[in-house]
């Protein structure tokens, strides 16, 4: 029951809920046998940043943009090849169409 | 319980009467309007639902338009309607009820709401139709009808240029695609002189003619589905049409998928599995070709979807990245019809038309009230959302554990069966859909980042959760993805395994027919 076989093998989710709970409770005993010289509202819980000064909390927010910058600039060919690719323009939406319909023409009728 | 023949005529004809009925209500008070269309769509689903249960239980159901004699000349037209065909009306009239119950405070400030309900109602008849019909012209004339709505209301926001020009994109791409399916009609009743589907998939020889009307309707309905490299119209469409239009949108997207499967598994279901070409079966040339197509669409789109900033283009090519995991397990499961991995593969495809309708209907819902409460859509200026929209926040993080396909929810259910599938097909292809699957998300882990974590900043510190009206609309999307996801069983082995069945047994639809219809 709640079951569904994959070809190669099954997945229940209710088997996972229960699974994930166990591991949950594993944590938490674990959490609750370390240490407990944790003290609330003093230096201990504020992070250290060193270097620059800190600014204000607003200014601090990294923005969608230059999130996985990384990424991006690594793949920074691609992804000129994409934005070549996505021109805004109707035209270019129709040449599209008639390359895949040209392929696929030669594909299945020639 | 029986319910009449006719009852498949009312789904299309309610929301049609609906429309015409709904500028005159208006007149009354907008109230009683937004009551009306409610009424109107919740009665169509509930008939939907009706038609589904007597249709999953007891098989193919017809009802006939016009000549009921097979006197010269016959003038009729003939609804067939099987479990393929009612699973994707469920998924149309469930959101289409949703986004009507989500428009009643998201439009609330704007004007010529009699005109944008008319339009919903009118998409509603014509997707409904598109997926009812048994015959070819009756599916181009209701795609037409979904087509022309579908432009009117992504330029529903006329002081936009954005939504106008998307809006003029969307009508130029459509009419072509409409214009190819007309032409690929034209070839197919000039040689046969007839429309019916299943008259068609038995008389169809697979001529030149067959063969050039088979790439024009697969690849126009392909292009109106948001395949790449053809779904350039689909970002625009979706990023400037409100987000409750963008909700229906999706689905209106998913009539045409339906198209490209009605038109492979049913009308050339005959000849193209006993069909050779370059020594290889048409089919297996077919679905490879799909497959191809399906993993350029799950590449662009999760790759593209990256770099978005603007939350609504984002989703839309999360959407793009969906509609080719789709496209990948009916590939392939076309690629490996007639074996178990293959079958499961189709199972996976169509499980996944579901999913993705409802996983990317919440998210466009979340980005609407993310736009309703801020004003914004630009990721790169939202921030500490969480703080003020703490169940639109919930909603959010539902949706986005469903479209990255994370356990337990629906996206994990139907992506885990494409990606076993494919991997018995090739395990190049499970290897790039996982992948992209762990990119995607990243790409809502970026949204989830910038719009809802981060410091309160004071341009949003007087946010305030959206109307309940929206909050119920994204809370009964986010409940069937819990649900679907906990018990994926249930959908699989009653809407989902009749739905491939349909589709692969197309020797029933046809016979339902030529038997003596």
């Amino acid at each position: 029951m709640f079951t569904i076989e994959t070809g190669s093998g099954f997945w229940n989710p209710i088997i996972w809920a229960i699974s994930i709970a166990i591991a949950f409770l594993l944590i938490y005993v674990i959490r609750s046998i370390g240490k407990k010289e944790y003290k609330k509202d003093t230096e201990q819980v504020k992070s250290f940043l060193s270097g620059n000064p800190e600014y204000e909390k607003e200014k601090m927010h990294v923005k969608a943009s230059n999130l996985y910058w990384g990424f991006t600039t690594s793949l920074k060919g691609l992804y000129n090849l994409l934005r070549k690719m996505h021109t805004g323009n109707t035209s270019d939406y129709v040449l599209w169409f008639v390359i895949i319909l040209a392929i696929f023409f030669l594909i299945e009728v020639i | 319980m029986n319910i009449p023949d006719y009852t498949i005529a009312m789904v299309v004809a309610i929301p049609l009467l609906g429309a015409f009925l709904t500028p005159l209500v208006s007149k009354i008070n907008d109230k009683i309007r937004n009551i009306f269309v409610i009424l109107v769509l919740a009665l169509n689903a509930g008939l939907v639902f009706l038609l589904a249960s007597e249709i999953l239980t007891k098989g193919i159901k017809t009802y006939i338009f016009g000549a009921k004699d097979l006197t010269f000349p016959i003038v009729r037209i003939l609804f067939e309607v099987d479990a393929m065909s009612i699973f994707m009306a469920i998924i149309s009239s469930i959101l289409v009820l949703i986004a009507v119950i989500y428009s009643w405070a998201f439009m609330k400030e704007n004007t010529g709401l009699d005109k944008y309900y008319t339009l919903i109602l009118l998409l509603t008849a014509g997707m409904l139709g598109m997926v009812l019909t048994g015959d070819m012209f009756n599916f181009f004339v209701f795609l037409e009808i979904s087509s022309i709505a579908s432009c009117a209301l992504i330029a529903f926001w006329t002081d936009v240029g954005e939504s106008v020009e998307a809006g003029f994109k969307y009508i130029v791409i459509s009419s072509m695609g409409a214009l190819f399916v007309l032409f690929a009609v034209a070839l197919l009743y000039g040689q046969y002189n007839a429309l019916n589907i299943a008259l068609l998939s038995n008389l169809i020889q697979y001529t030149f003619l067959d063969k050039i009307a088979l790439v024009l309707l697969i690849i126009a309905l392909a292009m109106k589905a948001g395949i790449v490299p053809m779904h350039m119209w689909l970002p625009d469409s979706y990023g400037s049409a409100p987000s409750s239009v963008t909700v229906i949108l999706v689905s209106a997207t998913l009539a045409s998928l339906y198209g490209v499967l009605r038109v492979i598994f049913t009308l050339y279901g005959n000849a193209l599995s006993t069909l050779i070409r370059f020594d290889i079966s048409v089919n297996v040339l077919i679905g490879w070709f799909i497959v191809a197509l399906a993993v350029i669409s799950i590449i662009i789109g999760v790759t593209m979807a990256l770099i978005q900033s603007d939350f609504n283009r984002l989703i839309a090519y999360g959407a793009v990245a969906e509609i080719g995991y789709m496209f990948l397990g009916i590939g392939a499961g076309i690629v490996a019809l007639g074996t178990a991995y293959g079958k499961i593969a189709l199972n996976g495809g169509i499980f996944h038309i579901m999913n993705d309708a409802l996983d990317v209907a919440l998210l466009f819902l979340v980005a609407g009230s993310i736009y309703y409460a801020t004003r914004e859509t630009s990721l790169d200026k939202l921030c500490g959302l969480a703080r003020n929209m703490k169940y639109t926040t919930v909603f959010f993080i539902i949706g986005l554990l469903a479209i990255a396909g994370m356990p337990p929810l629906n996206g994990f259910a139907s992506k885990i069966l494409i990606y076993e599938s494919t991997f018995q097909i090739n395990p190049i292809l499970a290897i790039v859909a996982i992948l992209c699957s762990i990119l995607l998300l990243a790409v809502f882990v970026k949204v989830f980042f910038s719009a809802f974590m981060g410091p309160k900043i004071s341009k949003y510190s007087d946010v305030k959760e959206v109307p309940k009206s929206m909050l119920i609309s994204m809370g009964i999307i986010a409940s069937i993805i819990v649900f679907i996801g906990l018990f994926p069983d249930i959908i699989i082995s009653n809407i989902v395994e009749p739905a491939s069945n349909a589709l692969i047994g197309y020797s029933e639809y046809v016979s339902q027919v030529v038997g003596g219809l």
